[in-house]
């Protein structure tokens, strides 16, 4: 199924065309009247002629609902491709309110074009949805160009190829559907049906994430594996506790006890600082962040779970949660993963004392090791 | 006959923000609405949460001026429960906010900015020979100046619109007539387009090795999470701040060698904008790097204060924790107050959602009812802009030598009085121009911060407050910062150790603002008021004002909303 989701890639505009029935002569006439609403020359004409039966994009429409503009802003700060080769090259960024050139009725036309063209079998695009949608109240709480993001969301999500949620606004609800969720706002998959949707999860997501995702699409031709919920295996497949660079020392028992303190100067585990690190499914702790540069465990702070569902009913963040594992039941981290999925309480008693047991043991190895 | 022009949705701000213009006959604007139409309710979600959790939702308020809602947060905390930051903390704070803002404000030139002034089809005529010449004129200190590097843009930009598929730039006003600049002006402003577009990435990396990530660093309620610790190999040392030196010498290249040569570039063929757009005339700000704590405001690099009435001789006292100071209505907002309210000091705020506007899909707002999601402050009773130019301002009538230095420098280049600053252009070459101090001043706080890291001071954080239970029961605080856009404010009230409280007035609610009681306009419909449109179908104009001040809506619109229910917080660790 789903190599049969995404034929964009493999087919030009002319094929795209042609095949729904526009003869060789419409698609020249065509690419005349393109090259003229470009403001080009008569003797360019041929070269729009070639590149719409060769170098297609993808088209990509891409809506802001309620959010706060972080995803986008990571996207740009992509390594490997840079934005550039992403929007010049790899995609047709066709609708995008955060860096349209146009705006008003002639930005909302050329969405309304390419959902009518898509109608019509002519193109196909990919739906990229940053941000929610409020339901409370009829959806007030946002529109755009007078109908509501609800509406705008579902009329375009209709008759894409499919979509994309990014981030944990579209994805999970995020902040504005913290408890009390004032506006009702919706994550994408709860107000759509009938579309495959990839869920791209943070806030925001790592920038190569996002561009990776988009990359493999356009690499191989289809959607990449996604796990039970929706998100591509191959970037949400492992807890960053399983790959922290301070794992060493929650294994040994050498926990921050206070900011700035001497564990905190020497790089131990974050742990007791709230790190969300032992529940979270992400790729920082393997790509990092900008380009590799650090990760928000590597610079001091514990992770606060932000691309999981409901991180931010899970707090306060600078508490221990119940569920999160501890150091002594570590021997099988799979176990581990299924057990705090299932998130039987833990209390902090059982914390110290499978810490005293830990540490207990650490002691009567170093004991052993003396003795020999 | 009037003519009513809808830009509905205003592109390349951040979030959602609808204009109506009503143009007289001869296609000038007479009347204008700003209506933020989106609402997302985070101060009511903050109630009954660990203050010191707040400073990341107040975070998620804004993703493209990321920091600025979290470094607020954190000081009314501080300020709420008595915290002074150590001072290697403030420090680190100042860089990551000085960080922020150059990022911030090349951003907005080049890719939010830059496309109501330079076409972009114009740029495919250009000779690059002659675009050479030009760049080299305009900057000759600046390498990527060759024919050849033109060339390549050209060829770059040549395949891209032959594509057929114009992606971003289609459907967009090339060929109108406000567009002034030579084709081989066009063609370098969209090469730095691009450049500026790879470097954004970089200058932010300070912000991942301070704060772990960008967007949304961490920050730290009694400091910063970093560490500093020059004999560890797991904290910030030699290689770190090496690092972020190395960004801060490009971002210096980038903003006196690139930036604010196109600005005045591009700016000295638009001088007529130089009229046109000058709105209320009054302007605001709080001020911000501290050099001597956060609490002792003679001492920051931006001054705090307020103009009014163009009066540059005179610099009035601002204290946001005055009550009677600043004020907020809600009268063509839709929310109500309870009977007999109709301006609260933000403490004090009391807010319920109570939409009135028009039921979608609708073609117009009603001007003469509530028409927007954001509320209307007022400063002693003053419609005020915040922002850049408030800043520059602030700054220059105070006195300051580095501000006058580096306006009438600008000024001088361009051969127009100081009064051009009240305008359009004025605004958008104040963000360069602030661009400019800030790079510099990037600078000195990291010499200050090796500076005390020789002395030996290396604390990054007071934990002595650090619990809830050394607290007072109830306290207020008030957090501020000078974001992007302008004056940020953050007002909190805890009780028992939990927010009773949180209101942000920040700078997209100063200048976006619906009309208050008086009628009083806010700053984008009062600056939009006689813009003459050479074609109401293509609003170039509008979004050339608009844009001047940088929108930034879900700042604006984030707040606000009926009291929510007290949450349950169950402390478990």
């Amino acid at each position: 199924m789903a190599d049969s989701l995404l034929s964009s890639p493999g087919l030009t505009t002319y094929d795209i065309l042609s095949r729904h029935g526009v003869s060789r002569r419409d698609f020249l006439s065509f690419c005349a009247i393109t090259a003229a609403s470009l403001g080009l020359e008569a003797q360019q004409v041929p070269a729009v002629v070639e590149a719409l039966e060769t170098k297609p994009r993808l088209p990509v429409i891409w809506l802001h609902g309620l959010e706060c503009t972080c995803c986008s802003e990571s996207f740009i700060r992509s390594s490997h491709p840079i934005a550039q080769d992403v929007v010049l090259n790899m995609i047709s960024l066709d609708y995008d309110d955060t860096l349209q050139a146009a705006a008003g009725h002639q930005v909302e036309q050329i969405r309304k074009d390419l959902i009518e063209q898509a109608k019509r079998g002519e193109t196909e695009y990919v739906l990229a949805v940053e941000g929610n949608a409020p339901t409370k109240d009829g959806g007030v709480y946002c529109t755009v160009a007078g109908e509501t993001f609800l509406d705008v969301l579902r009329e375009t999500a209709e008759h894409a190829k499919f979509v994309i949620a990014w981030g944990s606004c579209a994805c999970n609800g995020c902040v504005q559907a913290a408890a009390p969720n004032p506006t009702g706002a919706r994550p994408v998959h709860e107000c759509i049906t009938g579309k495959p949707i990839v869920k791209v999860p943070g806030c925001p997501p790592i920038a190569e994430v996002m561009t990776g995702v988009l990359t493999y699409v356009l690499t191989f031709g289809r959607l990449p594996e996604l796990d039970r919920v929706g998100r591509p295996k191959m970037f949400y497949k492992q807890r960053l506790h399983d790959k922290c660079l301070r794992r060493s020392f929650f294994d040994a028992g050498q926990f921050v006890e206070s900011w700035d303190d001497d564990g905190a100067r020497k790089g131990w585990c974050l742990y007791k600082m709230g790190c969300r690190g032992p529940t979270t499914y992400n790729s920082c702790a393997t790509f990092k962040w900008n380009g590799g540069v650090s990760w928000p465990i590597g610079s001091g702070h514990g992770c606060i779970g932000c691309s999981e569902e409901n991180f931010w009913d899970d707090g306060p963040f600078y508490s221990r949660l119940a569920k999160t594992p501890l150091p002594g039941i570590e021997a099988t981290p799979q176990k581990v993963g299924i057990a705090l999925t299932a998130a039987a309480g833990v209390g902090i008693a059982a914390h110290l004392a499978a810490l005293a047991i830990k540490r207990g043991r650490a002691a009567a190895t170093e004991n052993k090791a003396k003795e020999a | 006959m009037a003519t009513r022009v809808v830009v509905d949705p205003v592109t390349r701000i951040e979030g959602h923000l609808r204009v109506e213009a009503m143009l007289d006959s001869d296609n000038k604007v007479h009347e204008a609405l700003s209506s933020g139409t989106m609402w997302r309710g985070i101060e009511v979600i903050l109630k009954g949460r660990d203050p010191r959790d707040a400073w990341a939702f107040a975070e998620r308020i804004c993703g493209v001026c990321t920091t600025v809602h979290a470094l607020a947060s954190v000081r009314s905390v501080e300020n709420a429960v008595g915290i002074t930051v150590p001072k290697v903390a403030e420090i680190v704070r100042n860089i990551m906010f000085l960080t922020q803002m150059v990022q911030d404000h090349v951003i907005h030139f080049y890719h939010l900015h830059a496309l109501d002034w330079v076409d972009v089809v114009s740029a495919l005529s250009a000779d690059p020979a002659a675009t050479a010449t030009l760049a080299q004129q305009v900057s000759p200190h600046w390498p990527k100046s060759s024919e050849g590097y033109f060339r390549d843009t050209a060829a770059t930009l040549k395949k891209f619109v032959e594509s057929g598929q114009l992606g971003l730039f289609a459907n967009a006003y090339w060929g109108h007539p406000a567009y002034k600049l030579p084709p081989e002006a066009n063609l370098m402003a969209v090469a730095h387009y691009l450049e500026a577009l790879k470097w954004q990435k970089e200058l932010i990396k300070i912000h991942t090795v301070f704060g772990g990530k960008n967007p949304h660093p961490n920050y730290l309620v009694g400091g910063m999470p970093c560490s500093i610790d020059l004999q560890s190999d797991n904290a910030i040392n030699i290689e770190r701040l090496e690092l972020v030196r190395a960004k801060i010498l490009e971002a210096r290249d980038i903003v006196e060698q690139l930036y604010v040569p196109d600005l005045l570039a591009i700016a000295s063929f638009y001088k007529d904008w130089a009229a046109i757009g000058e709105g209320l005339g009054s302007y605001m700000c709080y001020g911000d790097v501290p050099q001597n704590g956060i609490g002792d405001p003679a001492h920051f690099r931006f001054p705090r204060g307020a103009i009014l009435h163009k009066n540059l001789g005179e610099v009035l006292p601002v204290d946001p924790t005055h009550g009677d100071e600043i004020l907020e209505e809600v009268g063509r907002s839709w929310y109500r107050y309870p009977e007999g309210k109709a301006a609260l000091h933000p403490w004090e705020g009391h807010t319920e959602a109570h939409y009135t506007g028009p039921k979608p899909p609708y073609e117009h707002l009603d001007e003469n009812g509530a028409y927007s999601w954001l509320k209307t402050p007022r400063w002693k009773g003053n419609p005020v802009e915040v922002g850049p130019l408030a800043r520059m301002l602030v700054g220059y009538a105070s006195g300051r030598a580095d501000f006058k230095a580096v306006v009438d420098g600008a000024l001088g280049k361009l051969g127009v009085p100081a009064t051009a600053l009240f305008s359009t252009l004025g605004r958008t070459a104040a963000r360069g121009l602030e661009s400019q101090l800030a790079v510099g001043w990037l600078q000195d706080e990291y010499d200050r911060l090796i500076e005390a890291l020789k002395g030996g001071d290396n604390n990054t954080a007071d934990t002595i407050r650090w619990e809830p239970a050394t607290w007072p029961k109830d306290c207020k605080g008030f957090g501020f910062t000078e974001a992007p856009r302008g004056a940020l404010g953050h007002w909190i009230h805890i009780q028992d150790g939990k927010i009773a409280n949180y209101q942000c007035v920040v700078p997209t609610t100063w200048n976006a603002s619906p009309k208050d009681a008086q009628g009083r306009r806010g700053a984008y419909e009062s600056a939009l008021i006689g813009t003459p449109m050479a074609d109401p179908q293509k609003p170039v104009e509008i979004l050339r004002t608009i844009h001047s001040f940088d929108p930034c809506l879900a700042c604006a619109s984030h707040v606000y909303g009926p009291d929510g229910r007290e949450l349950a917080v169950v402390e478990i660790g």
